[in-house]
């Protein structure tokens, strides 16, 4: 009889099991989209055996940035000010760009108060992974419109949205990102996937997750609704995630059989591919103008369309624009920090 | 008291020969390159080791509305402004009439001949340029001339009241960073109005320049200048900032700098990014310092506004950043090119609900040196924001200076627990949380991101937190914190008294005393010195840090009369003084002139000479 190692069969190759990467318990309403969000992300960093300490959890202000405190507990935290979250990321990842960060936003918190932020922080190119948990309406304060809820949509308090909603992907796109993706909460393994490949990402990653409000907006006939998006959400491609080291099994593929032109391998810079298969979209994320397209057509034919949208060759960093050492500022040793009286001395002979 | 507004004094020149003492006025458009020149005139009076000052009183525009730029040597060394000058360069045309009107009796005009002023008083000397004739004789091309044609004046002040020549040669080499080509196009136009006045011009005024040596180991910079270097000494990382007159030259002389910090590779250790906004700018400085960066911000009145809400957030999730806030003239946008010191209050109660920000105010150019680094020691000690209060007149205006000094003390980096300190905490305090007071001065122990220890995460945020940094919304909690904080704080008052308490020039006896802040002691001083001769003996105190030293108390109780003079409208140290010190404090009088200026002895002077005669 073989016996089953009982320690190990629970933990990641760190030896930590799925309940060192939870947090606090959620404080959301029971069956909100954006726990089943934080549970991809505690889901992913055990599989993918992240290292906490190396990664940090951002967040505005809203349902959705109270989210940061229910994952990764092991990880610093900041729960800033509502539509400011990119400002304090660029800081912290200029402070020491050794770090990672995964940051969680709502669509008030990104598409209105923080709009600019969210521009200009993809403009910079500050490579982390931006999350909007996208439901449409404000859910802190009881139901409001938010600007990418339905127009012509009716809620029972606030009556009818006179106003285009705000596509955030497009947005993403149209300043600069260089990685942007559609998802559904309740795809959670589509979720997981893309979250994975937007960590390994060298550059801002845009996820746009439609993640339903269960109390204020689930009207089957709203398009942020569970109902809705378990009825409708079409995925564009089959996701697969290939290591760097995972060239062979890649070929082995090809091997056998399968007709190359049913999938495209998006090259990542640390080697990582990721494997589309086309479920008939026939959408070439490495195009810019076909990811818009494909998004206008979405909004035309009021399909709800996931999956990657957009990829691009990282751009420039903003810690490689400012030409910045390697090592993170934040671990520079006190010598590093201040230069020698000699150097103030020659300096005060300029100004004598 | 209702104060005073400032009045000119037209008192008379006398003929005898007049050296080393006075001041003059030079009046032209906005954007004419005359900065150039008036530099020019200031390094060379320095370099003759004349005490002297170079107040740009200049307009919120690129090009064309009138600016002034007033040159003060003295002897004796006082460099407050005047609001008089003996001298007045008349070249802007549309404010000449008011120009000379200013001029007291003596006084001398220089003005250009081409406009056919006529000498519309006969009671000050008259020196008319024909600019345009000695441009024609120059080489150099019509349309450039306009740009160097204030060289002229500077060529007949030289002949006038002896400047030597090769001292403006090299002054102007220096402005030009060292090139030949630019100085000596400047330098011709210079020689050849040099060399009309002294051909053609018959001296009638008492005033001439002498060498001294009123300067010696003295430098000449602006106060932006040195909270740039400073903070470079002081180990800045992570600078975000939207330009904002008039802070902007304080992030140009970091980014001048830079290359100090510059490592062997070629890298930079000092990261600057240039926000969308200055809500931006907070929200990157609080971000960094959170990740253990040394973060700095520098703005003005209107940024302050923007960053109100993250002022609160670094408060009260006790992050580490330094704002420095180069003050000018609001409410709103008020005047965004003159100066002001009314932003004391909104700063030191910066963020809503309960919060009390630390302020440090920078006098002089050493000062602005010492807090741009020291603030980023007070910040990380502190673990709070740390506004650094300077204003347009110290941050924009060249001030002779001492070098600066090195810095005195190692960098203090604050209470940061790194994975193996973390362990021993735990060990002896059998947890740790953020936010626990185990030394009972109001300061946590803090975890950077990236610290190696399975306990190492803390959670920041905005809303009620325990002392493990978690959620609540406990009231027993919410008030623990308060307090804490409050405590912290004055731990804050003692350690600020220690490193850069009040300025204080204190004899017992005296019963008058003078308190103020930031940059009007060279108008003080001088009044003092006026006040003396007719028998008012004062004591003098300059608070230098906010909440207020416990010697403020002292200084409060030791005089019959108090005198508290500032340069806003709302006489606001006076009212911090009074939150600190409820009790009765009726001889305490505000003096309190807000009018876009820098202070003059004059008028302080004028102020506190009414008063005591009224008193008596």
């Amino acid at each position: 009889m073989t016996t089953r190692p009982t320690r190990n069969a629970n933990v990641n190759v760190l030896g930590l099991s799925r309940e060192d990467y939870k947090g606090k318990k959620s404080t959301l309403c029971p069956g909100c989209g954006h726990d089943s969000i934080s549970n991809q992300i505690v889901s992913m960093a055990y599989e993918q055996g992240i290292e906490q300490h190396r990664l940090i959890k951002f967040s505005g202000i809203g349902c959705s940035s109270k989210t940061p405190a229910y994952f990764l507990g092991r990880s610093h935290g900041f729960n800033s000010l509502h539509g400011r979250m990119p400002s304090v990321v660029t800081g912290a990842l200029m402070a020491n760009r050794e770090l990672h960060a995964i940051a969680v936003s709502g669509d008030g918190d990104t598409g209105s108060i923080g709009m600019g932020q969210f521009k200009h922080v993809i403009r910079r190119n500050v490579p982390f992974v931006y999350i909007i948990e996208n439901n449409g309406v404000y859910g802190l304060t009881k139901g409001q419109f938010s600007a990418t809820a339905d127009e012509g949509q009716f809620l029972k308090y606030y009556g009818k949205n006179h106003f285009p909603a705000i596509d955030l992907a497009m947005e993403a796109i149209i300043a600069g990102a260089t990685f942007v993706a559609r998802s559904f909460s309740g795809n959670a393994k589509q979720v997981q996937t893309l979250i994975t490949a937007a960590l390994h990402h060298k550059g801002i990653a845009v996820l746009d997750i439609i993640s339903p409000c269960v109390t204020f907006n689930n009207d089957p006939a709203s398009t942020k609704s569970y109902p809705y998006g378990q009825e409708h959400e079409i995925s564009m491609h089959e996701i697969q995630l290939l290591a760097p080291d995972y060239v062979d099994a890649k070929q082995e593929i090809v091997i056998d059989g399968e007709a190359e032109s049913e999938y495209i391998d998006v090259d990542m810079h640390d080697g990582t591919v990721i494997r589309l298969k086309d479920l008939g979209r026939d959408h070439d994320p490495r195009s810019r103008i076909q990811a818009l397209t494909v998004l206008e057509q979405a909004q035309r034919d009021n399909v709800f369309l996931t999956g990657l949208v957009y990829y691009e060759e990282p751009r420039v960093t903003l810690a490689e624009s400012d030409n910045l050492v390697e090592q993170g500022l934040s671990t520079l040793p006190a010598e590093k920090l201040r230069p020698s009286a000699a150097a103030l001395d020659k300096l005060m002979q300029a100004f004598r | 008291m209702v104060v005073t507004l400032p009045t000119e004094h037209q008192q008379s020149i006398p003929q005898q020969r007049l050296v080393n003492d006075f001041a003059f006025a030079v009046a032209t458009a906005n954007g004419s390159g005359s900065q150039t020149s008036n530099n020019v005139l200031v390094k060379t009076l320095f370099d003759m080791g004349i005490p002297v000052n170079g107040k740009n009183l200049f307009p919120s525009n690129i090009k064309g509305l009138p600016t002034w730029y007033t040159i003060r040597a003295s002897k004796d060394g006082y460099t407050a402004r005047r609001a008089t000058t003996e001298i007045v360069v008349a070249y802007n045309r549309d404010t000449a009439a008011e120009d000379i009107a200013n001029l007291p009796k003596g006084g001398v005009c220089i003005i250009p001949s081409d406009w056919k002023w006529g000498r519309t008083r006969d009671d000050i000397v008259w020196y008319e340029v024909p600019v345009k004739d000695i441009m024609a004789q120059t080489q150099i091309e019509t349309d450039f001339r306009k740009r160097v044609e204030n060289m002229t004046y500077v060529g007949v002040m030289a002949s006038l009241f002896n400047l030597p020549m090769d001292m403006i040669y090299t002054a102007l080499l220096a402005n030009f960073g060292g090139k030949e080509k630019p100085t000596k196009m400047n330098f011709n136009v210079i020689e050849l109005a040099y060399q009309w006045a002294q051909q053609s011009l018959t001296k009638q005024d008492p005033f001439t320049f002498e060498k001294m040596d009123g300067n010696v180991g003295k430098i000449l910079i602006t106060g932006n200048e040195a909270a740039g270097i400073g903070a470079i000494f002081g180990g800045v990382q992570v600078v975000a900032w939207y330009p904002i007159t008039p802070s902007t030259s304080m992030v140009d002389a970091i980014i001048s700098y830079r290359h100090l910090r510059r490592d062997e590779t070629g890298k930079e250790t000092v990261a600057v990014v240039q926000s969308e906004d200055e809500l931006s700018a907070a929200g990157m400085i609080i971000g960094a310092g959170f990740a253990g960066a040394r973060s700095l911000t520098s703005t003005s009145g209107p940024g302050i506004s923007l960053m109100t809400e993250f002022a609160g957030l670094a408060y009260f999730a006790e992050i580490p950043c330094v704002i420095w806030d180069v003050t000018r003239m609001g409410p709103s946008t008020g005047l965004p090119t003159r100066t002001s010191q009314a932003d004391l209050l909104s700063t030191h109660f910066l963020g809503h609900g309960d919060t009390r920000q630390i302020v440090l105010l920078p006098g002089k150019p050493e000062e602005a040196f010492e807090y741009g680094w020291r603030a980023f020691d007070v910040a990380e000690h502190m673990q709070m924001p740390i506004f650094v209060v300077s204003d347009l007149d110290l941050g924009m205006n060249n001030w002779m200076s001492d070098p600066f000094q090195y810095p005195t003390e190692e960098l203090d980096r604050g209470k940061v627990l790194n994975a193996q300190q973390l362990q021993e905490f735990i060990d002896k305090n059998g947890k740790w949380g953020r936010y626990m007071d185990v030394d009972g001065d109001g300061i946590g122990w803090r975890t950077l991101p990236g610290t190696d220890h399975p306990m190492a995460a803390w959670f920041a945020r905005g809303t009620g937190h325990d002392e493990m940094a978690n959620y609540s919304e406990r009231s027993d909690v919410w008030l623990r914190n308060m307090t804490r904080l409050r405590h912290k704080l004055e731990t804050a008052r003692t350690y600020l008294a220690e490193k850069i308490g009040p300025v204080t020039d204190i004899d017992t006896n005296k019963k008058v005393g003078i308190m103020t802040f930031g940059t009007n002691e060279p108008a003080i001083q001088e009044a003092r010195d006026l006040l003396a001769r007719e028998g008012i003996e004062t004591n003098y105190m300059r608070v230098r840090a906010l909440p207020l030293a416990p010697s403020v108390t002292e200084f409060i109780r030791q005089h019959e009369r108090i005198y508290v003079i500032e340069n806003n409208f709302d006489g606001q140290l006076n009212q911090v003084i009074r939150v600190d010190h409820p009790e009765d404090l009726t001889h305490l009088v505000s003096l309190a002139l807000g009018d876009g200026l820098p202070m003059t002895a004059q008028w302080i002077y004028d102020n506190v000479k009414a008063d005591k005669e009224k008193q008596s």
